[in-house]
């Protein structure tokens, strides 16, 4: 959804978050709230308990239509989408021809269409890489739709108390419904660890069905900060820090999303590198780091063995609020990232005591 | 007794050969939820203008300035257990340190609560 203002972009929420004190800030073009006067940690702690509200329509909304669009995106990313049934959801990726990650998206298999979301900072990259991937293939950017998440295990319950229609969905299905006499695609998916719905909507439904959800009891609003600590928490990657162009999926632990017959056939960009790392394994993994202390580490953190040895750095860092202390993320070199191997943070030049963890922090609790 | 204030939204209260520092009202509320204090020890010593601490939020880290030049006489510990005093205290019972200053010439340079005042309107 795009509103251009002196090339910051708002969402159709941008009053409504105002009017709710939402702290604004730029997060990749576009003015959103960074955290509401409740604050972060609150709508943290709200979102794993009961449930909480962001507003996504920063991120881009895709539809593709044509003939073999299955076969044709498989050429762009290493997932199966020919075996994608319809109402189904998958987590890929681009990936470039080094077997680096240009992003991460979801994919949806919406019947007579295909239903993509990708990362704000990247779609026009995306769109860019789907108009040279796909040929005859019709794409249609979305600008004309919000999108938002709820999020949290009461998610359910505050969706349900706004409609007549039953949404039953599983963890990845996603259908067409509506929601108090809006059209909406409804997923059920996210981005926090936790239960929960994207919802899809035309730009003039979105503030009243925001308010309208924002009435239940268990829905409060979250901001960004949140949705970070959230993520980070949840063991999820973030694009631009965790996985990025000179990362591969393998490397970054989401070999999980890349099926049998796409390992057996490969025919997806960086195929070369990602399939021979999956065989012989990476030179360096993504790994949870729990600092021992209370300082959180940061991105860029440089991680070392306990004799001085550089073997890595973090890659995402702060503080769990769910986990009540610091939590991390970053790349070690393979012989160092067995969970209970004991690493130095070097924070301020200063080496601090953290132990490789298992992902995720918070145990995720999804519907499946 | 007499506090002044810097522009890095630091007060120093001034009692005799000692001055307590710490940040201010405003900074504390616009950094949040502080997680983490890392201060510095009693005897360390700083020039005007050196970073002499770290206040962590859960999103990010804001460094301390020295308003003066000086040594650290005292810091206060009790930070390290309970970093959301900051939020609640911040011009009062978290304090950061307790310092003798080198130059007292230096506080003429700072602002009076007034001056602040209208710099953070």
């Amino acid at each position: 959804m795009v509103v251009e203002d002196n090339s910051v972009k708002r969402t159709p929420l941008h009053a409504l978050h105002l009017e709710l004190g939402g702290k604004m800030v730029n997060f990749a073009g576009w003015e959103l709230p960074i955290q509401y006067p409740a604050g972060l940690m609150t709508e943290h702690r709200h979102c794993r308990e009961k449930c909480a509200l962001f507003d996504v329509s920063h991120m881009g909304q895709v539809k593709l239509r044509g003939d073999g669009i299955a076969e044709k995106f498989e050429k762009l990313v290493p997932a199966s989408l020919v075996s994608l049934g319809e109402g189904k959801a998958r987590y890929t990726f681009f990936t470039n021809a080094q077997g680096g990650v240009l992003d991460d998206l979801i994919v949806s298999n919406a019947s007579d269409h295909f239903f993509i979301v990708v990362n704000a900072s990247m779609r026009n990259q995306d769109l860019q890489i789907m108009r040279d991937g796909l040929p005859e293939v019709q794409i249609e950017e979305l600008n004309h739709h919000a999108l938002i998440a709820l999020q949290g295990p009461a998610s359910e319950k505050v969706l349900a108390s706004q409609t007549n229609h039953p949404c039953d969905l599983k963890f990845m299905e996603t259908m067409v419904t509506e929601i108090g006499g809006h059209p909406c695609r409804v997923s059920r998916l996210g981005y926090t660890g936790e239960d929960g719905f994207e919802i899809s909507m035309p730009v003039e439904s979105a503030e009243a069905l925001t308010r309208a959800f924002l009435s239940h009891d268990d829905c409060e609003p979250a901001g960004l900060g949140a949705r970070d600590s959230l993520r980070l928490e949840a063991g999820l990657c973030l694009y631009g820090e965790d996985i990025d162009p000179t990362t591969s999926p393998v490397e970054a632990g989401l070999s999980w999303a890349i099926p049998k017959r796409r390992r057996e056939n490969g025919g997806f960009p960086g195929a070369e590198r990602i399939l021979n790392e999956i065989e012989n394994g990476a030179a360096r993994k993504l790994v949870g780091v729990r600092p021992q202390g209370r300082a959180p580490a940061r991105s860029g953190v440089e991680i070392q063995t306990q004799t001085g040895l550089v073997c890595g750095a973090v890659t995402s860092g702060g503080f769990g609020p769910t986990v009540e202390g610091p939590v991390a993320m970053g790349y070690v070199t393979s012989e160092m990232s067995e969970p209970d191997t004991k690493v130095n943070l070097m924070i301020r030049g200063k080496p601090h005591p953290a132990v490789i963890t298992p992902l995720p922090f918070v145990k995720q609790n999804y519907k499946r | 007794m007499t506090t002044y204030y810097t522009e890095d939204h630091e007060w120093i209260t001034v009692e005799g050969e000692v001055a307590t520092i710490g940040v201010t009202e405003h900074a504390a509320e616009q950094l949040g939820e502080v997680v983490f204090i890392e201060l510095k020890e009693a005897g360390d010593t700083f020039g005007k203008g050196d970073e002499i601490g770290v206040i962590e939020t859960v999103k990010a880290a804001s460094e301390v300035y020295a308003p003066v030049d000086g040594e650290i006489v005292e810091a206060n510990s009790s930070l390290s257990d309970a970093p959301t005093e900051l939020n609640e205290h911040p011009e009062g019972s978290a304090w950061l340190y307790k310092i003798k200053i080198n130059d007292s010439g230096q506080l003429n340079g700072l602002m009076d609560k007034e001056a602040y005042n209208s710099l953070i309107g």
